[in-house]
């Protein structure tokens, strides 16, 4: 079999492509940037909905709309990406041939397949029941049987990954251990397996009930197992979006891990404890015991959130010691001061970093929180939580891994440079202010998933304070900023794929080399750099930053907590 | 063969620490990942569904 | 080598870790501790909990408790629909029906008195949101949710729906009263 395969090394990177991987990670990824375009124009119909004064669909468009946006974004733009990753993670960094191409294609095919069909039982009009698709509310068949292909096909394409890891180690493409990178990648793909069969579990008896073979679902045992699969589905991203960080830190600055031992830890950390998080969303819910709630909602004592503080320090960490090594030594911040902040790679990842930590990873643990839950369960904080998850740091993370992507892997030259140098700032900036908004109009209690804030046609309505209609309206401002760095993005990698300035492709040959490990370094830590002992003092002390936001962020929480009626 | 017997075991024989080798078995991460949150997220929450009482 | 190149030493996990990790993740754990021992922490001293008490029930047999409360205890009707406006007496049981598209009864309450609030939905999955309280609860159908309230302020409260429930989710909106006695 291995006869007519080939492999490509990038004269640019050194990183060596398999012809088959190749491809399936230009279709994957490509595919995933037109769900991301589709994504992005209805994100815009949302946020000029949202808009009090623009206020522009219809209740029932502005609910299909909002429907379809949140599978083609969270669902189907990030996993074809994550596919793409995960190939990378494999084929390319261990130099190997990939496993089972055609099980790849037909993974491929499967997922589109899948895709469209949800897409297209939603644009249909009669299924506009949301991502969550809570029963007893039913959408068409087709919208569950598409996400049931979907989730197949990707299931598949996650054993084609272990599987490459496995012909990588039988090769001896590389000796010892997977690079880091390639470990969270591993991670990202186990609690994909997790994620994509309490899909399964959940979405087979739902189509079943929906074409009639299956009389009633319990709508609370739907709720606990299809979170299984929605909240782990976005923790997926957050194993990969790390990965990807480390990547562009190894990439843009030769940088090493700090500790292998502590990352992989932290790495493991996920595996064990990230998927309990799915109980975020059963805080409010009834019968449910609080010894449940508690233990799976802190992710057992919270050992996942230590794994992103840990991560959250030996990102940036590496990069500064990799800095200092380059002479960037002058007092605490000379090394990211002179960053390459004018390189989409790096700025778009640092953008994504510190906007997943602050107001991603803060609101989350916050709304996590057992009692903490009850003041937002519901409310409009919860999305402006999660776009600072999702897309500040998954998407985002993902845009800076392209512009990396465009020349290795496509082989073209990027177009419009001035615009790809804004565009993280334009796409990062305007959705910090996004999210920071709608967390505010969420603690003044404004809705999630409403077509209307001021009630029109209520016989009782509710009037919401002055300021929720102004963060309602900096919502619609600030998406439409988000939406124009998005749609910049988009020209970028469209252009560049299609009629950007050829590359050359490097040396061809039909058998892989294998990863050369240099001779074993000494054990050592990073002795003589930085300050008092501290090899990231820059790193430390931005981290002690989030840390005093953190604390008081979390007990002024409590405070607020504290005010509201008597509960018991 | 015959080994030195003096020498410190080099960084090449030394065995390789346990840790080390679960880290480096995806399969067994990948049972640990998956049957973690099955028993404590999924088991446990169904069976807090079953035991609810009827309303009187 | 880098993060994207296997690790050079073949015993990576013998690498001592840096002062820099090692302090921030004694840190970092020790925070965690302490959010993950604030949840138990109020279950002993906060008065803001959730009950673990609830009850699988169907709407008919929920709407007739509901309807008992309505009969014995309505003061007045609202709106030209003749919404009933229920004062049940301090420490009773108090029933709150959702359902496509409306709150029912309009419940009015003592401050500082307690009730046990008794919720579910008929139909699909509704939100409880008191606003401007800003308390959100999950109303499932099928399942009967029991807490028990003791409002700490007076005044008009209002009752949204913040989970999806169709094409009249907006107007889902009720009052409910809290009165100084």
């Amino acid at each position: 079999m291995a006869n007519n395969e080939t492999f490509r090394t990038c004269p640019r990177t050194g990183l060596q492509f398999h012809d088959s991987a190749e491809m399936l990670m230009k279709a994957n990824a490509v595919v995933g940037v037109v769900f991301l375009l589709l994504g992005g124009v209805l994100a815009l119909l949302i946020g000029l909905t949202k808009w009090p004064d623009v206020h522009l669909l219809p209740a029932d468009s502005f609910y299909l709309v909002l429907t379809a946006h949140g599978l083609d974004m969270l669902v189907f733009w990030i996993i074809f990406f994550e596919i793409a990753v995960l190939y990378f993670c494999s084929s390319t960094l261990l130099r190997c041939r990939l496993a089972t191409p055609r099980m790849a294609w037909l993974a491929f095919a499967l997922m589109l397949i899948g895709a469209v069909t949800t897409n297209v039982a939603i644009f249909q009009g009669n299924s506009s029941v949301m991502m969550t698709s809570y029963v007893p509310m039913q959408a068409h068949p087709s919208f569950y049987l598409g996400l049931i292909l979907f989730a197949v096909g990707a299931l598949i394409g996650c054993f084609v990954f272990f599987g490459t890891l496995v012909i990588a180690k039988a090769e001896k493409t590389y000796q010892g251990s997977v690079p880091l990178v390639t470990f969270g990648a591993v991670t990202a793909a186990i609690i994909a397996v997790f994620t994509i069969a309490s899909g399964a579990i959940i979405l087979i008896p739902t189509f079943l009930w929906s074409v009639g073979y299956i009389k009633t679902i319990d709508p609370l045992m739907y709720r606990v197992i299809w979170w299984a699969f929605g909240h782990s589905s976005q923790q997926i991203n957050v194993a990969a979006h790390i990965a990807v960080w480390y990547a562009i830190a190894a990439i843009v600055f030769g940088a090493k891990p700090m500790s292998e031992r502590v990352s992989r830890t932290a790495f493991l950390l996920y595996i064990f404890f990230l998927q309990l998080a799915s109980a975020h969303h059963i805080l409010a819910d009834p019968g449910i015991s609080s010894e449940w709630k508690v233990f799976n909602t802190s992710y057992a004592m919270y050992l996942a959130v230590l794994a992103s503080m840990i991560h959250g320090l030996t990102i940036p960490g590496a990069i500064e010691v990799a800095q200092r090594e380059k002479g960037f030594t002058k007092g605490l911040f000379e090394w990211l001061r002179k960053a390459p902040w004018g390189n989409p790679v790096f700025s778009g990842m640092f953008i994504s970093l510190i906007g997943f930590g602050f107001l991603g990873g803060i609101s989350g643990v916050m709304m996590g929180t057992e009692q903490l839950n009850l003041i937002i369960h519901n409310t409009i904080y919860v999305p402006g939580h999660f776009h600072a998850t999702v897309v500040i740091g998954t998407t985002l993370a993902f845009m800076a891994l392209t512009y990396f992507l465009i020349p290795v892997l496509f082989r073209r030259e990027i177009m419009f440079p001035g615009l790809a140098k804004w565009q993280p700032y334009l796409f990062g900036f305007g959705m910090y202010v996004f999210a920071l908004v709608m967390m505010g109009a969420g603690t003044l209690g404004v809705p999630r998933r409403h077509w209307d804030m001021s009630f029109l046609g209520a016989a009782m309505p509710y009037e919401f304070p002055g300021s929720a209609y102004l963060l309602m309206s900096l919502v619609g401002i600030s998406a439409v900023v988000a939406v124009i760095g998005g749609g910049a993005y988009i020209l970028v990698t469209v252009s560049s794929i299609f009629l950007g300035k050829k590359l050359d492709a490097g040396v061809i040959s039909n058998k892989p080399t294998p990863v050369v490990t240099p001779v074993s370094a000494a054990i050592s830590g990073h002795g003589s750099l930085g300050i008092a002992g501290f090899a990231a003092p820059g790193t430390f002390v931005l981290a002690m930053v989030f840390l005093v936001a953190f604390v008081l962020y979390y007990f002024i929480n409590w405070k607020y907590l504290s005010q509201v009626w008597g509960l018991s | 063969m015959v080994e030195d017997t003096n020498s410190v075991p080099n960084d090449s024989e030394e065995r390789v620490p346990i840790m080390q080798q679960i880290l480096d078995n995806p399969f067994l991460l990948l049972f640990i990942g998956v049957a973690m949150p099955t028993v404590f997220y999924i088991v446990w929450g169904v069976m807090e569904i079953v035991t609810i009482p009827i309303a009187k | 080598m880098s993060s994207i190149h296997p690790p050079t030493a073949r015993l990576w996990w013998k690498q001592p870790i840096d002062r820099v990790e090692g302090t921030w993740i004694a840190i970092a754990f020790l925070w965690c501790l302490i959010m993950f021992f604030m949840m138990p922490y109020w279950h002993i001293t906060g008065k803001q909990n959730l009950s673990n008490e609830a009850y699988r029930t169907t709407p008919e047999a929920f709407s007739k408790k509901a309807q008992d409360m309505v009969d014995k205890h309505t003061v007045r009707t609202e709106t030209d629909q003749n919404i009933p406006v229920v004062h049940p007496p301090a420490g009773s049981d108090v029933y709150l029906i959702a359902r496509l598209w409306a709150w029912w009864p309009v419940l009015e309450l003592e401050q500082g008195k307690s009730y046990r609030l008794h919720l579910s939905a008929m139909d699909y999955m509704h939100g409880f949101s008191l606003q401007p309280a800003n308390i959100n609860l999950q109303v499932i159908p099928g399942y009967e949710m029991v807490v028990t309230v003791t409002p700490n302020q007076s005044g008009k409260f209002s009752i949204i729906c913040n989970e999806y429930c169709g094409i009249g989710h907006h107007k889902m909106v009720s009052n409910l009263y809290v009165v100084n006695k």
